[in-house]
């Protein structure tokens, strides 16, 4: 630790976390066990719309060892409503949802009660005595079924539009040689996390306090709104983040059960514990990435984008939670992605339907809007006749024209521009990585017996939402050194990495540093961890914390060593001076340790940005695709621990190749949720896309936070659709099979090519 | 998804077991891997009030080769197919259908009983049965009986078990030495039941016709069947590219399968063609220069 050369920032430094974990000795919701522990389950709807006429718990609190059963009618008159935390537009607000079901039911699990019990088996025998008259009203589930509105206050089911954009689309279409216009869509998925939910509430009554262990993300902001449901202190409210398996942005965000379960145990006076099961998770947790997209390109004969215009449709699902209209904001905002094109329109609607609530997923709105965006452009490529790498290089934003605005495209943001970059440069190594010249006259060959296909797909991503965290460090009187952060650990390695940024800062070793997150018992206020932002926001926190408590401790050592501060220096958990002197750190703070808070303000976006390339395989006689080969080039400004970042771009390949491929929530026409088991809800595993390949570049660093670093969770899986999808389309062209919808299904294969097939018969 | 309350017993032997079986009524039920019941319970899809867990039962662990044939116990699992060395020779029809299925942790629990109990149409264990002739011997308080695996299967899920009976094992003829045969299947994951499956052999002449053609297929009915029209067709012909599309055109019109949401059934008809083909060519040692 004694010289510059061992800095930790920039190293695969190992993860701290990982001998906990390998050694099974991580604490999760599930591990969570105190005394006099009462456990819940939820009962939740089973049809997607109707009234609910009367509810009949009486065998259920019959049963023994059940304690009770939680309906909207002991909650009181006014049920709480589950708040926006994210672009709180107006238009929303009647759409939010009420933490309990209590006159009508909107979506297959949407809760009406809660039954609390000595064990959950018993709750799980209790919620099937449980009598409930339902009147059956038609169920909504696709755009346009405005004869059945699920929310009497309104005439039909939609309860967004808007239209945005800059420069003149109209007047570009109109003048350009080349339009072209085609209708894509994203099939309903979720992230699913390997760790469900779950949740201990521990209600103190002589001192009127709440303790709730296993939240996480935004832990300050749930706080508040618990506060405000229960109608009590928000200081008396804690919320502790424990380890956590998984978010992808799903986890975290304040369900009804958050309201729910802190309620049964207030109003039982006793420790009550829900794990959320599998099935329960596939209905319950946001549902992501329902949305279609008719998207125009022009361009003028030689490839040069004029225009683009693009209308998303998005499912929203029964009600508004809370990030809003995130998800379809940010696939509109995305649409043009890293190319100049000078008039972009975009127009969004949100409709209603009685499906479960959607929300943000790991890149959200990004997955799509590059798919859409990138289909078409090798549509419009093809057309021109020009190569599809020629086409992009032509368009991509140079460095020269950075920064780059996009204002205007998202009506409730003010103005924001791609930062900094070199585009290009990074579309040619992930050209060269793939081989793209050696192997593009691959494309659409069929060898023994599959048809190959190499596809590409660019993307600009943002990260790094403001406005602020918080961060404390301490130096504690044995000389080790606790950080306390805002930020929320999902998994993803944050501790290691906010770990070595305070190392290098204080020249601490790695081993003697502590880290702390989430909760909010840690400081008085933290923003959490979303859009990419944990580094970015926790990072840049951490790092003005440590090098207020640097300067504490040089004072200290002043006094102690008798030297000025100009004359020392820190060396590994020592302050040692010019003159050959030292004194320890555990010195130091022997008496009280040392403290210092800092904390990180910016508005500013970061954005990273890359482009995939993916070659596959597709067998046309079964539909089968085979990934051979796959790489993901990513500049992140600034990769505090590569391995990582690495980590993070093949797992959000993986996740992604998933959403192109498995995961798909498959409802009926009733508005049953028809695969809520893992046996019919397909994910990747690791098996299953073994080769694939991530280069993490740090070309430009971010201008706007001291560590210039961007987000980098999500740019593995914003462009995995774009470049997967364009392969395949690539290796069926010669049948003239276009790609516009996915899960890109073996059957859903085989159907484009038999139909294709069928319609060369009939033209010829 | 806990299970619904019910009692569990482990008897020692199998006259006890049958007991217990037969004192419950229709309310007690066999558990062996537990591997497709155990989902059942905790999507409570069964509700049985007591379990009768055959793990400890002596003897039903054992795979045989004798001249009879292939003696499988009811409790071997698929890792002691795998790991059984013999088995490449002495059945490689059987090792090749049962690498397909399911995952590492299943296949450690998961039994050859449980799954020809269980019957699920897509599985591979019943195909193989069915393909091949299989002879299950079943144990109830009426004695011992010996039944056919096409007679044992008597549609999606269902079998002709009865309440107090157990299947102890299941004997393959014994396979002949150059018999051409192969197995084939389509899963949209590796493990995964299949959306189709072929199984398929036949023995040569001196003159290299083909005879004692045994076409099975999994994942297109409610349960596994064979295909006779198919093995109509092979019979007495030399296995080349015409008689494989003959064949494989017959296997698409021999099948009606439902829709489902994994696939249409056009789809699973053309793909069980498709599979066919492939299965022969493999079988005949041949390659289709496949079009499209
Ligand atoms: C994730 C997953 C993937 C799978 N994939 C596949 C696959 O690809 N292919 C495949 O074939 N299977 C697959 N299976 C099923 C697996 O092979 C099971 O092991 C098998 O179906 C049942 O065997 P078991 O010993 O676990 O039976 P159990 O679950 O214990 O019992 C199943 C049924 O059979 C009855 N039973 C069991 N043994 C006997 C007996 N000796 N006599 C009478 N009745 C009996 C039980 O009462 C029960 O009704 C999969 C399972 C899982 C969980």
């Amino acid at each position: 630790m004694s010289d510059v050369a061992k800095f930790l920032v920039g190293c695969a430094v190992e993860r701290m976390e990982d001998a906990r974990f390998l050694s099974g000795s991580g604490n999760f919701a599930d591990d969570l066990a105190v005394d006099g522990m009462l456990h819940a389950a939820i009962l939740r709807s089973p049809i997607a719309h109707a009234r609910i006429m009367s509810i009949d718990a009486s065998a259920a609190l019959a049963m023994p060892g059940i304690h009770a059963v939680i309906t909207a009618r002991d909650i009181g008159d006014a049920i709480p409503i589950i708040p926006l935390r994210l672009a709180p537009l107006p238009e929303f607000e009647p759409f939010r949802q009420p933490v309990i079901a209590s006159d009508k039911v909107r979506y297959v699990g949407e809760p009406i009660a809660v039954v609390v019990a000595d064990s959950r088996a018993l709750a799980e025998d209790a919620l099937e005595t449980i009598g409930i008259e339902f009147e059956a009203l038609s169920a909504v589930t696709e755009r346009g079924a405005s004869e059945n509105a699920l929310f009497d206050f309104a005439e039909d089911n939609v309860a967004l539009r808007y239209d945005a954009g800059f420069g003149d689309a109209d007047a570009a279409f109109a003048s350009a040689d080349y339009v072209r216009t085609e209708r894509f869509s994203v099939q309903r998925h979720t992230a699913l996390p390997m760790e469900t939910r779950g949740l201990l509430a521990e209600w103190n009554s002589s001192a009127g306090r709440l303790v709730v262990t296993g939240a996480t993300k935004v832990t300050f902001y749930n706080r508040r709104a618990l506060a405000q449901m229960l109608g009590v202190r928000e200081d008396d409210i804690d919320l502790i983040e424990i380890d956590v398996g998984g978010g992808f942005g799903v986890r975290g965000e304040f369900y009804p059960e958050d309201f729910l379960i802190p309620f049964a145990a207030r109003k039982l006076a006793r420790p009550v514990k829900w794990i959320e099961d599998r099935r329960e998770h596939l209905m319950a947790i946001n549902h992501s990435r329902d949305i279609a997209c008719e998207l125009s390109l022009a361009c003028r004969s030689d490839g040069m984008m004029l225009g683009l215009r693009g209308r998303i449709f998005a499912d929203m699902g029964a009600y508004i939670r809370t990030n809003g209209g995130v998800v379809p904001a940010k696939a509109a905002q995305f649409l043009p992605g890293p190319y100049r094109i000078p008039n972009v329109s975009v127009s969004v609607e949100a409709f209603m339907t009685n499906k479960t609530p959607v929300g943000t997923y790991r890149g959200p709105g990004r997955f799509e809007a590059n798919f859409f965006r990138e289909r078409l452009i090798d549509m419009a490529a093809t057309d021109l006749g020009i190569d599809i790498a020629e086409f992009r290089r032509k368009n991509l934003i140079t460095e020269q024209e950075l920064p780059y605005p996009i204002d205007g495209l998202v009506p409730y943001e003010g103005p924001t521009s791609y930062d900094t970059g070199d585009y290009v440069e990074v579309f040619e190594r992930a050209l060269k990585e793939i081989g793209w010249h050696e192997k593009r006259h691959l494309q659409g060959k069929l060898i023994d017996g599959v048809r190959h296909g190499i596809g590409l797909g660019c993307f600009v991503e943002s990260g790094g939402a403001g406005p602020k965290e918080n961060a404390a460090v301490t130096l504690e009187k044995d000389g080790s050194l606790t950080v306390a952060v805002g930020s929320s650990v999902l998994g993803q390695g944050l501790e290691t990495v906010l770990g070595q940024i305070a190392s290098d800062t204080l020249s601490i070793p790695f081993d003697r540093i502590r880290v702390l997150h989430g909760s909010t018992t840690l400081l008085d206020e933290g923003f959490g961890t979303y859009h990419s932002r944990a580094v970015v926001m926790g990072g840049s926190a951490v790092l003005d914390a440590a090098t207020r408590l640097r300067e504490k401790i040089l004072q200290q050592a002043s006094n102690h060593l008798g030297r000025p501060n100009s004359e020392l220096k820190l060396v590994n958990a020592k302050v040692v001076a010019d003159n050959g002197a030292s004194v320890s750190f555990a010195a130091l703070a022997a008496g009280r340790e040392l403290q210092a808070d800092g904390t990180f303000s910016n508005d500013v976006r970061t954005y990273s940005y890359g482009t995939h390339a993916a070659h596959v395989t597709v067998d046309p006689r079964t539909g089968a695709v085979k990934v051979l080969d796959y790489i993901a080039v990513e500049d992140v400004g600034r990769a505090i621990n590569p391995a990582i970042v690495h980590g993070q771009a093949i797992g959000a390949i993986v996740q992604g190749l998933g959403g192109v491929f498995l995961d798909h929530l498959i409802y009926d026409d009733q508005g049953q949720l028809l695969n809520a088991s893992l046996a019919d809800y397909l994910v990747p595993t690791a098996s299953d896309f073994p080769v694939l390949r991530a280069v993490t570049l740090e070309l430009r660093p971010s201008p706007s936070n001291p560590l210039g670093a961007k987000g980098a969770g999500e740019g593995g899986i914003v462009a995995v659709a774009a470049a997967t999808a364009n392969a395949v389309a690539a290796a069926l062209a010669p049948l003239n099979v276009e790609i516009h919808h996915l899960p890109l299904t073996p059957p859903r294969l085989w159907r484009l090519i038999k139909n294709a097939h069928a319609r060369a018969i009939t033209a010829a | 998804m806990k299970l619904p309350p019910l009692d569990y017993i482990c008897p020692a032997t199998l006259t006890e077991a049958i007991a217990a079986l037969a004192a419950h009524g229709g309310n007690a039920k066999v558990i062996a891997g537990g591997q497709s019941l155990i989902p059942m319970l905790a999507f409570r899809l069964a509700a049985p009030s007591v379990l009768v867990d055959i793990g400890r039962l002596p003897d039903l662990k054992s795979i045989s080769i004798s001249a009879e044939g292939i003696d499988i116990g009811a409790l071997v699992t698929w890792r002691d197919i795998e790991r059984d060395a013999r088995l490449a020779q002495a059945h490689p029809l059987l090792a090749a259908a049962v690498a397909h299925v399911a995952h590492y942790q299943v296949r450690n629990r998961g039994t050859v009983g449980g799954s020809l109990a269980h019957a699920d149409p897509a599985a591979e264990m019943p195909g193989i049965a069915v393909t091949c002739d299989a002879m299950l011997t079943i144990v109830g308080s009426n004695g011992t009986r010996i039944v056919r695996a096409d007679e044992f299967i008597t549609g999606g899920l269902s079998t002709v078990l009865e309440a107090d009976e157990i299947l102890i094992s299941i004997r393959l003829p014994l396979w002949k030495k150059a018999r051409r045969w192969a197995f084939e299947e389509f899963a949209r994951r590796r493990g995964d039941f299949a959306l189709a499956g072929v199984a398929a052999f036949y023995d040569t002449d001196a003159q290299g016709l083909a005879y004692n053609a045994h076409i099975g297929v999994i994942g297109v009915a409610d349960r596994p069947m064979r295909l006779p029209g198919v093995e109509a067709i092979l019979d007495g012909r030399r296995i080349d590219a015409a008689v494989i599309l003959q064949a494989a055109a017959v296997a698409r019109d021999a099948i009606d399968p439902a829709d489902d949401i994994h696939a249409e059934a056009a789809y699973r008809c053309d793909l069980l063609g498709v599979l066919l083909e492939r299965a022969l060519a493999r079988a005949a040692d041949i390659s289709l220069s496949e079009a499209a």
